[in-house]
């Protein structure tokens, strides 16, 4: 009996080691795949004219720098709608809501998430867009501030998710502690709970990070698309042309293995880059050791 | 026991994974004739769409429809390796002159117009612009809709984006003004929409918009602009009967060329090209059908 459990063991474990590491082949194929078709842009343009500020690919302008600055303004207008939002239901659904209304309110959040970003972006163009366009008196309501409203809307749902989690997490004697010694509620949330949950609301910050500049559809159908350098703080109420949308929109009918494919290509390297380093800086603040206070207080 | 349960399971689990492969299709009875078509990408998927009608229709023939550009196309047609050529431009002289020489005279085939219609919104007072000052809007060198007899709005210009050959047509007539030589570009903050639908919409909600399409793909409730090759010249607005006679500046023929006179199938597929049948496809695709 004992040999026959031991033999499905090592099957189980072997299979689970394999699913484990497959997560990480694949990242790194993807990554390597990425180079090959991405790293020949760099030697067919020059370094010059692959960062200067004219995006017309069909007649050899590859600059690329108005997409990073558009996806930068973006994920940044997003960000300054998704942390007060996103923090301010998490802090409200974990700290303040009755358990009844938290139970209502938690699913239908996570329903907000699922929503496809298509027909967020559907409802942009319909919607939004019109409203920004007369209520702000702008030439047109096709902006990065549009953009950057949707996608804030569609990272609320992943932060509030994790912070709220996070925040739940705090052991309940810090607040009893905080409330004893005479804090007030507000107090209590704003000096001893988040702080203390500090690295899974930082964690849930980068995700909804992440998942912004990774954002396609929403915003190729609500920014305009218009590749101008967004650098100066009106360049929020201009249209602005990302990264993602350029790939999405041009990578179908491009030549195999042409110097406009290798740029696309190098654009979704960047991308990659990106996200490496907005998730390597969340993991690094995660799995940041505990000090000796906080070990001996949990 | 419990692990001849977890064999068979095991086994179980293979048996389904390995499990029927969907039914193979068939191959189409065998067909006698084969037409080659290549060329043109504006055109391609015209005469995919013709090609698919055609063919069910008629179970004996088989047509192979390839984009690849309308030079592609000539050249295959020079090389003998296709029997209709695609082409949204006419021959050149050279190339007529390499077809005589590999003892053929290439025949030319006008079978679908195709124009673009400038569009605003429309509660602009703005009915009619010259080549100039489009190409001049289009270009930023005129900001503001005062500047050509509208209103004091600032001008918002949408376009298709980069890959569309609608948006090469544009720049090379328009902008351009037809001069190879002239190299200038939309303005920097030209609104580039991944659809159609996309620059109807905003064109039909902004009056400070100004877009272009295809004629087939713009709705009636939007405002076009007739448009004059110069300040003299007629403001004409663009339709089936304008387009088929030429007197609007901003379209083109599209042709089909063959070596020599087409004959048998080749024949008939041209004669049904050109037929009401065939024409009324060519509406549904956003081109300009041709007039009797």
């Amino acid at each position: 009996m004992k040999k026959a459990l031991s033999w499905s063991e090592a099957l189980i474990t072997a299979v689970v080691k394999a699913c484990g590491y497959s997560a990480i082949v694949f990242v790194i194929l993807i990554f390597f795949f990425l180079l090959r078709e991405g790293v020949p842009a760099l030697a067919e343009v020059k370094l010059g004219e692959l960062f200067s500020t004219r995006w017309y690919p069909i007649e050899n302008h590859f600059g690329i720098l108005p997409l990073i600055t558009g996806s930068i303004i973006i994920t940044l207008g997003a960000m300054l709608v998704a942390i007060p939002f996103g923090i301010g239901t998490a802090v409200f659904l974990s700290e303040i809501a009755p358990r009844w209304l938290r139970e209502i309110l938690k699913p239908l959040v996570e329903l907000l998430g699922g929503l496809p970003s298509v027909v967020l972006g559907f409802l942009g163009i319909l919607v939004l867009t019109p409203y920004l366009r007369v209520f702000l008196n702008l030439p047109t309501g096709l902006t990065a501030l549009a953009g950057a409203l949707l996608l804030g809307g569609i990272a609320v749902p992943t932060t509030v998710s994790i912070a709220e989690d996070a925040l739940d997490s705090v052991p309940q004697s810090y607040r009893e502690g905080a409330l004893a010694l005479g804090a007030t509620k507000w107090q209590t949330i704003w000096r001893v709970t988040l702080p203390a949950a500090r690295s899974g609301v930082l964690t849930a910050l980068m995700l909804g990070i992440g998942r912004t500049i990774g954002e396609t559809m929403a915003v190729m159908m609500v920014t305009g698309n218009a590749p101008v350098m967004a650098v100066k703080l009106t360049s929020i109420f201009l249209p602005v042309r990302t990264m993602t949308a350029t790939i999405a929109a041009e990578m179908g009918e491009v030549a195999n293995g042409s110097t406009y494919y290798h740029v696309l290509f190098f654009i979704g390297l960047v991308l990659f880059l990106i996200s490496l380093v907005v998730n390597i800086i969340a993991s690094s603040v995660v799995f940041k050791s505990k000090t000796r206070a906080e070990r001996v207080l949990s | 026991m419990k692990s001849l349960r977890f064999a068979l399971l095991t086994l179980l689990v293979f048996l389904a994974a390995c499990g029927g492969t969907s039914g193979q299709t068939n191959p189409q009875p065998g067909s006698s004739t084969y037409i080659q078509n290549k060329g043109s990408d504006t055109i391609v998927n015209l005469a995919l769409a013709w090609a698919e009608k055609y063919q069910a229709e008629h179970l004996d023939v088989s047509i192979s429809v390839t984009g690849g550009g309308s030079g592609k196309g000539i050249a295959a047609l020079l090389n003998k390796t296709v029997d209709i050529a695609n082409a949204s431009r006419q021959m050149q002289a050279e190339e007529i002159k390499q077809a005589k020489a590999n003892g053929f005279d290439p025949l030319e085939f006008v079978i679908a117009r195709d124009a673009i219609a400038v569009i605003v919104n429309p509660t602009n007072p703005v009915g009619r612009l010259t080549m100039q000052q489009i190409s001049d809007i289009y270009s930023g060198k005129i900001d503001n809709w005062f500047q050509v007899g509208g209103q004091d709005r600032p001008i918002v210009r949408l376009s298709r984006e980069v890959n569309s050959g609608t948006h090469v047509y544009f720049r090379d007539t328009v902008i351009r003004l037809g001069d190879k030589k002239n190299k200038t570009l939309f303005a920097a903050d030209t609104l580039l929409l991944p659809s159609s639908e996309g620059i109807i919409s905003e064109v039909r909600q902004n009056p400070n918009a100004i877009g272009y399409d295809g004629l087939g793909y713009v709705p009636p409730d939007l405002k076009t602009v007739a448009v004059a090759k110069d300040a003299k010249g007629p403001y004409v607005l663009p339709s089936i009967a304008t387009v088929n006679d030429k007197s609007y500046p901003v379209a083109r023929d599209l042709y089909m060329y063959t070596a020599g006179q087409p004959a048998g199938t080749v024949k008939a597929y041209l004669d049904w090209i050109v037929s009401t049948e065939a024409q009324t496809i060519v509406a549904n695709l956003g081109f300009v059908p041709i007039l009797k």
